[in-house]
């Protein structure tokens, strides 16, 4: 057990580490902090075009969608960023519990998209006089790390996809494109599609974006607990879903020996 | 007497060339390098499907309310945003990709000017935006039955490449000023939600804070949309084109010194080829 959080905790943290050394404050500040923010301000003028919704409604939307970039890219370079580095196949070679591997990993994506979330709620605050509650933060950060968590389950499985596609980015691309549309970030649920209202109640931030929008609103945690409990019950499913995948593409790579091939 | 003629003559002859050449090696870049943008998924993907993406969002945003712009505004907003993100992705890290690929030194030692080497690579990436005209107007009139009237099919043709080619010159700024800057290209994509929205793409100036009218009206992309929505929803289009052509134009001459100036500096320093 020592050993499994071990590799959890430091491994974790080491290998963030290593695979996104490339990352210099220069690259994250403009990717992931005024990103979000520049997001936010978009819509919230795009919804007043649209006579749409009010700021804060685009705001809470965004804000919260904005956790799916850090995750969904980010969970993508934690797996494939190994095979860049030619380390995929020496990891792999180890005989370390491979729970305790990708797990670890997951764990500073989730924090970094929660940081990434919580800029575009300060942009919001900053730039669109964005003002919840204060007894409404608390519960707030908690619905973004939920969020989080979430897009990280889905960055799991992206992530897994794309080691065998060999093409990260453009999975990670093409899945946010969906979230960004489906999820009822900038476009009311009940004004999508009956599909396309369906295929979000399937998909991380769905729910989380509900709650956090009632929460500023006013609302106690207390009273979204279902959507709370749905968003978790997603992101452990995508996120087992994307560990199983890994597992498979990792024994499928052993047989016919192309894990490294880029 | 009789030399100042010829003497002229073979000035006008020279200068004849000169163009000719210049517009030779560009056109020759811009054609090269579409080509290998073409064939790249990555950037294929950023411009004929973020347009979608965005498209898709205007299109049901506007279409829940009854007091939004026309479909056609949103589809023609959508398209010519997807030229600036292309740009906006690549085109400040464009000399950088040059200096990876080991042909900047080429590119400076060859004996045509830098800028119209330059030029070409991020014309070439907003020339790659033209997909998302395509499929943005084709994605509109498919799936959400977007009316594609043009008003001034003739105007509508010129202002579209007169807008790639102002937001391909922006780029050039922006390559050509971020150049000693390591992260050019993150700083570079920062700016795609900034110019959207700073230059009437979806969202008209007038919801916007008065302060910013006048960076709205330096930047030539303004005019460059202003140009293709009034080409095809109705209005003047002259002003706009000339406007937009005027700063392309200045934008050439600003990227040309600043080229001048980081070629000075990185062959004194012996930088060029430094990542």
């Amino acid at each position: 057990m020592r050993t499994w959080l071990r590799i959890f905790v430091v491994g974790g943290a080491i290998s963030f580490r290593a695979l996104f050394s490339w990352i210099r404050p220069s690259v994250y500040v403009p990717t992931l902090l005024l990103g979000p923010t520049t997001q936010v301000l978009f819509f919230a003028y795009l919804g007043r075009t649209a006579h749409l919704e009010s700021d804060d409604w685009f705001v809470v939307g965004n804000a919260v969608q904005s956790a799916s970039l850090a995750a969904l890219f980010g969970m993508g370079f934690a797996i494939d960023g190994e095979r860049w580095s030619h380390t995929l196949s020496a990891v792999l070679a180890t005989p370390a519990n491979r729970a305790a591997l990708f797990l670890g990993r997951a764990v500073p994506v989730l924090l970094n998209a929660a940081v990434t979330s919580a800029t575009g709620f300060l942009g919001g605050v900053l730039l669109l006089g964005f003002r919840p509650p204060w007894s409404a933060v608390p519960a707030l950060a908690l619905l973004v790390l939920i969020a989080s968590f979430a897009c990280t389950g889905l960055g799991m499985l992206t992530g897994a996809v794309g080691l065998r596609t060999r093409d990260v980015p453009i999975i990670a691309n093409l899945t946010m494109a969906v979230l960004l549309i489906f999820c009822g970030v900038n476009v009311p649920l009940d004004k999508l599609p009956g599909w396309m209202h369906s295929t979000a109640e399937a998909l991380p931030l769905t729910h989380a974006i509900d709650a956090a929008r009632r929460v500023a609103d006013g609302a106690s945690l207390g009273s979204v607990g279902t959507q709370v409990g749905v968003e978790i019950a997603l992101g452990t499913a995508y996120l087992v879903a994307g560990f199983a995948l890994l597992r498979w593409f990792e024994l499928e790579g052993r047989r016919h020996g192309t894990l490294d091939r880029a | 007497m009789t030399e100042a003629p010829k003497s002229g003559g073979i000035g006008f002859a020279g200068a004849g060339a000169g163009i000719r050449s210049a517009a030779r090696v560009f056109w020759t870049g811009f054609v090269l390098n579409f080509k290998i943008l073409s064939v790249s998924p990555f950037m294929v993907m950023t411009a004929a499907l973020w347009p979608l993406v965005y498209a898709t969002l205007a299109f049901l945003m506007f279409r829940a309310t009854h007091h939004a712009p026309s479909l056609l505004y949103a589809a023609l907003g959508a398209a010519v945003m997807g030229i600036w993100s292309t740009t906006a992705t690549s085109a400040g890290g464009a000399i950088q990709q040059q200096r990876w690929w080991g042909v900047l030194e080429l590119l400076v030692a060859a004996p045509s000017r830098l800028i119209l080497v330059l030029a070409p690579v991020t014309v070439a990436i907003a020339g790659i935006g033209v997909y998302s005209i395509a499929s943005t107007l084709l994605w509109g009139r498919l799936l959400f039955g977007v009316p594609i009237h043009i008003s001034h099919p003739a105007l509508f043709a010129i202002a579209i490449p007169a807008a790639v080619l102002a937001i391909g010159m922006l780029g050039l700024v922006l390559a050509s000023s971020l150049v000693l800057y390591r992260s050019a290209s993150a700083f570079s994509q920062a700016l795609e939600y900034p110019i959207w929205l700073i230059t009437g793409m979806l969202i008209p100036l007038s919801l916007l804070p008065r302060w910013i009218d006048p960076v709205a009206w330096a930047l030539a992309p303004t005019w460059g949309m202003r140009a293709v929505r009034r080409a095809a929803i109705g209005g003047d289009v002259g002003t706009p084109l000339l406007v937009c052509a005027a700063l392309t134009v200045a934008y050439a001459g600003l990227s040309m010194l600043l080229l001048h100036h980081f070629e000075r500096l990185a062959r004194e320093r012996a930088t060029l080829s430094l990542t």
